[in-house]
């Protein structure tokens, strides 16, 4: 195919006149009936098969074409009266201000004329376009008072609209004809100040007297099953228009009184009007017989269900699938389970080699209903067979070499799986097929993060390559192997969740320890079949140590490490440095900072050394493992893991107490105007801000007591401690104390004048009466800490719902201005016509999901080679 | 606040472009009107060569041709 390379320097919109709207049709519409007697299609009808053909077996009188070839016709209808185009009103009433009611001349005094013209000129060349327009609604706005024409010295009156349709000049009807009478006298030269080009048009061709009909098969009508013939929205708003239309011709033709020519005209205006659109707000929609409003011109293409968005931004595709998500973690991370019902209606097309044919002609015997089969056969020239019962057997007769079968979904077949939002390339990984039972896709729940599905009745989609190509590509670069470690801080972003750190946390505690049988149950579980060491006792860590591979090395902090001074190494008195040493876990518990999605340097460093496959298997069985212990030991949470020892309520008091004493110092240091604002703030904001953070450190302290003061054996702390789940803070609010809450970032401040409540003294700055909560939700909270914590918690949620659709514009937009911009061989990171927008990518050339964290480590890469 | 900007060399600015195989339009552009070169010899066509700190690489040099403002 030739390309033909044309830059499009300009689009022009102009207005379409009537006598080439009169060249460009075919057929004069004169009647409302679509077809006689036989179901055959009237001469001069809506349905004329001039215009083109939608029924299959009848041939276009035009151009001859058939159902697909012929691209449909216009036609016209003559308007008895003329009708005014809805959207050309804005224009229309701007033309009648501007002009005489007279002569029709534009209201600027001639010798003002010639410097308008000079100054539009000068702005559009100067300036632009907008500018231009912006600088003509300025004189338009002007002409709008003269009260006298400067031509004829006619005196101007008011022309009130109407909306939509209706013109009135001094209480008296411009009709569409007085309209067409005004506009056709204005000369040419006056349109430059009215915005309107001479070349693209007169203006009285805003006041339709023909209107064309859109060819038949833009309104094409559907065959009900009951072979009765449903037509199009759009041929029934025509029908209407030109029923009336012969009315009023009739009526005009036999004399008919004035009112009913009016009541007929403004009906045809009526008609016209919701052709062009049907939800005008002053006037009530065109209905459909059943009370369904009409769809008509402006409702297909706009909005979300309209041409743009619904069928040209967005399209429907074959062999794709979409049902609710759940989760499986025995099947692999790379895996993803699929019903047989998806299996057996998406196909992959598979070419029938002398090596490979008995293996499909088995598909094909079993046929479309019975899995694995196939449902279609190509034959060499293109040819298209299904298999059914009575074609199996011709076509295992023909089936050889160059055939191909279009065979079912099995096992080890590459996907490209999807959850919207897309917002990186991780939501659209390349995974293998598992076919299960169920109905649901099945997916390992370490691949819940990437996605960021959840299994709350989340849906997701699937999508079957086609070729070999597109499946060789979207193994190599889309395998979710390849997207583990994430290109925005270089951990991995796949890894264990929840319950598997909890799990692999309490497994790995120090004085864990499982007898010979039990381990080797929870080996089996996991699906490790490796010979367990000569021993009778295993402790947590040996356990965790058996999927570690013999020369695995690794050191890392845990989350609960209290950063202190002097690191110990793995002689942390607190277990809280993981040291693996040629396979085997020395010290420290695994938990979120080792084995985490998003954080798990453990993982990241089994990546570096064994790779991404065999980082997969490992990945698995270890969230597994945490899984099976817990089954193995019993996880659950209660209320009373938040209890906290009784003589801690008195020093929480005690600090809650001490807060509130020293914000009432602050408060009088305030009102004694003892106080030194901070530099760009006033007074009011410093003592704010300063309440706010001692109020702040308190919840702090509290939180801290709580913390040491509830068991780390329960089993809320162990969610916390380790990571899977929630934090301390959580624990305190519940324990203890909410603190503070905050309306748009500040203390609350609204209700009533001065105050919040009428139950707190006027000008009252105190804690409680702004929205300080002093206890903790198991505690109970009273009613105007009830009420304060109910505010925040509205205004929160008014944020992200509000914050989310806007973020998500502003990342899309990014994205789309973004998309083609790539780093070259030299390093450069350039666009799409070389333009350089960094001349080294990241300003520092490192690529991020093969840094650590971002950065090269030098002294490990150093250790590694010296040794 | 404002990082280091100079002018290339003519001999520079060739060894620069047949570095990045580049002609002088693919090159990030810098106003002639713009503030940082007020004080500075320079004409349109001329190469800007910018030393600014960078959070990932501590230092990085970036270069704009200067455009008709």
């Amino acid at each position: 195919m030739e390309v033909v390379r044309e830059k499009i320097e300009k689009l022009e919109f102009k207005l379409i006149s009537p006598s080439f709207m009169k060249k460009m049709a075919i057929v004069k519409v004169i009647t409302p009936e679509l077809y006689d007697a036989d179901g055959y299609p009237v001469d001069g009808g809506l349905m004329d098969i001039r215009m083109g053909v939608v029924d299959p077996g009848l041939r276009c009188r035009t151009c001859g074409g058939r159902v697909k070839e012929c691209p449909g016709h216009f036609g016209f209808i003559e308007l008895a009266r003329p009708a005014v185009h809805v959207r050309f009103v804005p224009w229309i009433i701007d033309f009648l201000r501007c002009t005489c009611r007279k002569c029709s001349r534009i209201l600027i005094s001639p010798d003002k004329i010639a410097a308008y013209v000079k100054d539009i000129k000068k702005i559009e060349r100067q300036k632009g376009e907008l500018e231009k327009w912006k600088f003509i609604k300025g004189v338009t706005k002007r002409c709008r008072t003269v009260s006298k024409c400067p031509y004829c010295g006619e005196k101007q009156s008011k022309i009130k609209l109407e909306k939509p349709t209706t013109f009135n000049e001094d209480r008296i009807r411009l009709t569409p004809i007085d309209i067409r009478e005004r506009l056709e006298r204005i000369p040419d030269e006056d349109l430059l100040f009215l915005g309107l080009e001479p070349l693209a048009g007169r203006p009285e061709w805003m006041i339709i007297t023909l209107l064309p009909v859109p060819p038949v098969t833009v309104r094409p009508s559907i065959t009900l099953e009951s072979g009765q013939r449903s037509e199009d929205d759009l041929t029934h708003k025509l029908g209407d228009i030109v029923r009336t239309n012969q009315r009023l011709f009739e009526n005009l033709n036999a004399g008919a009184p004035e009112i009913i020519i009016d009541d007929l005209w403004d009906l045809l205006q009526y008609h016209v009007t919701t052709f062009f659109a049907n939800n005008i707000s002053q006037i009530p929609p065109a209905r459909h017989r059943s009370g369904r409003p009409l769809k008509t011109l402006a409702e297909r293409i706009k909005s979300k269900e309209g041409r743009f968005r619904r069928n040209l931004a967005g399209k429907r595709v074959d062999f794709s699938s979409r049902t609710v998500i759940s989760p499986d973690p025995h099947i692999q991370i790379n895996e993803v389970g699929i019903p047989q019902v998806v299996a057996i209606e998406l196909t992959v097309p598979e070419r029938v080699t002398e090596w490979n044919k008995d293996y499909l002609v088995g598909f094909v015997k079993r046929g479309p209903t019975k899995y694995p089969g196939a449902n279609y056969v190509i034959t060499p020239d293109g040819k298209r067979k299904k298999v059914i019962p009575d074609t199996v057997d011709v076509i295992l007769e023909e089936i050889k070499p160059g055939y191909i079968v279009e065979r079912h979904m099995i096992d080890r077949d590459v996907v490209i799986f999807n959850r919207q939002p897309s917002l990186h390339k991780m939501s659209m990984m390349a995974h293998y097929v598992k076919v299960l039972p169920g109905k649901t896709f099945r997916i390992n729940p370490c691949t819940t993060t990437p996605y960021n599905a959840d299994f709350d009745g989340d849906e997701m989609n699937l999508h079957v390559p086609q070729t070999e190509e597109s499946r060789a590509e979207a193994e190599m670069l889309m395998n979710v192997a390849n997207q583990i470690i994430t290109p925005r801080y270089g951990l991995p972003i796949i890894g264990s969740e929840q319950d598997h750190i909890s799990g692999c946390y309490l497994l790995t505690q120090e004085g864990f320890t499982l007898s010979r049988s039990e381990t080797s149950q929870l080996m089996m579980s996991i699906g490790q079949f490796e010979k367990l060491p000569a021993k009778k006792i295993f402790t947590g860590k040996e356990i965790f140590s058996l999927l570690l591979p013999e020369d695995f090395n690794f050191e890392g902090k845990t989350k609960r490490c209290r950063r202190h001074d002097k690191c110990e190494g793995k002689d942390c008195e607190y277990d809280c440095y993981v040291c693996v040493e040629n396979g085997q876990l020395k010290s420290g518990a695994i938990d979120d900072r080792s084995i985490g999605a998003g954080s798990g340097k453990l993982y990241h460093e089994f990546i570096k050394f064994y790779g991404t496959e065999r980082a997969i298997d490992f990945f698995q069985k270890v969230s597994l493992l945490g899984i099976k212990v817990l089954n193995m030991i019993g996880f659950t949470v209660k209320l009373s893991d938040t209890d906290i020892a009784p003589e801690s309520f008195s020093e929480i008091k005690s600090i809650l107490n001490n807060a509130e004493a020293e914000s009432y110092m602050l408060i009088e240091k305030y009102n004694k105007r003892q106080m030194r604002a901070y530099p760009g703030r006033t007074l009011k904001e410093t003592l704010e801000s300063n309440v706010m953070s001692v109020l702040n450190r308190a919840r702090n302290k509290v939180s801290k007591v709580v913390e040491s003061h509830t068991s780390s054996k329960n089993y809320t702390m162990v969610m916390a401690d380790s990571g899977a789940r929630g934090s301390s803070l959580n624990v305190a609010l519940i324990a203890a104390c909410v603190g503070q809450t905050a309306l748009r970032g500040s203390r609350i401040n609204k209700g009533y004048s001065e105050r919040v409540f009428p139950h707190f003294e006027k000008n009252d700055l105190g804690p409680g009466a702004h929205g300080f909560i002093r206890h903790g939700y198991k505690g109970g909270l009273n009613p105007f800490e009830f009420f304060f914590h109910a505010i925040s918690g509205r205004d929160s949620m008014m944020d992200t719902s509000m914050r989310t659709p806007k973020s998500g514009y502003m990342q899309r937009r990014l994205v789309n201005a973004l998309q083609d911009i790539k780093v070259h061989f030299d390093g450069t990171v350039r666009d799409s016509s070389g333009t350089v927008i960094q001349f080294k990518y990241g300003e520092d050339g490192i690529d991020v999901t093969k840094s650590d964290g971002g950065k090269i480590n030098v002294g490990d890469i150093k250790n590694e080679v010296i040794g | 606040m404002v990082p280091k900007h100079e002018k290339l060399s003519k001999a520079k600015a060739k060894e620069l472009l047949e570095k990045y195989n580049v002609v002088p339009n693919q090159l990030p552009q810098i106003t002639l009107t713009d503030p940082t070169l007020e004080n500075m010899e320079v004409e349109a066509g001329d190469i800007i060569k910018i030393t600014r700190k960078s959070p990932t690489a501590g230092e990085s040099v970036y270069y704009r041709v200067i455009s008709i403002g």
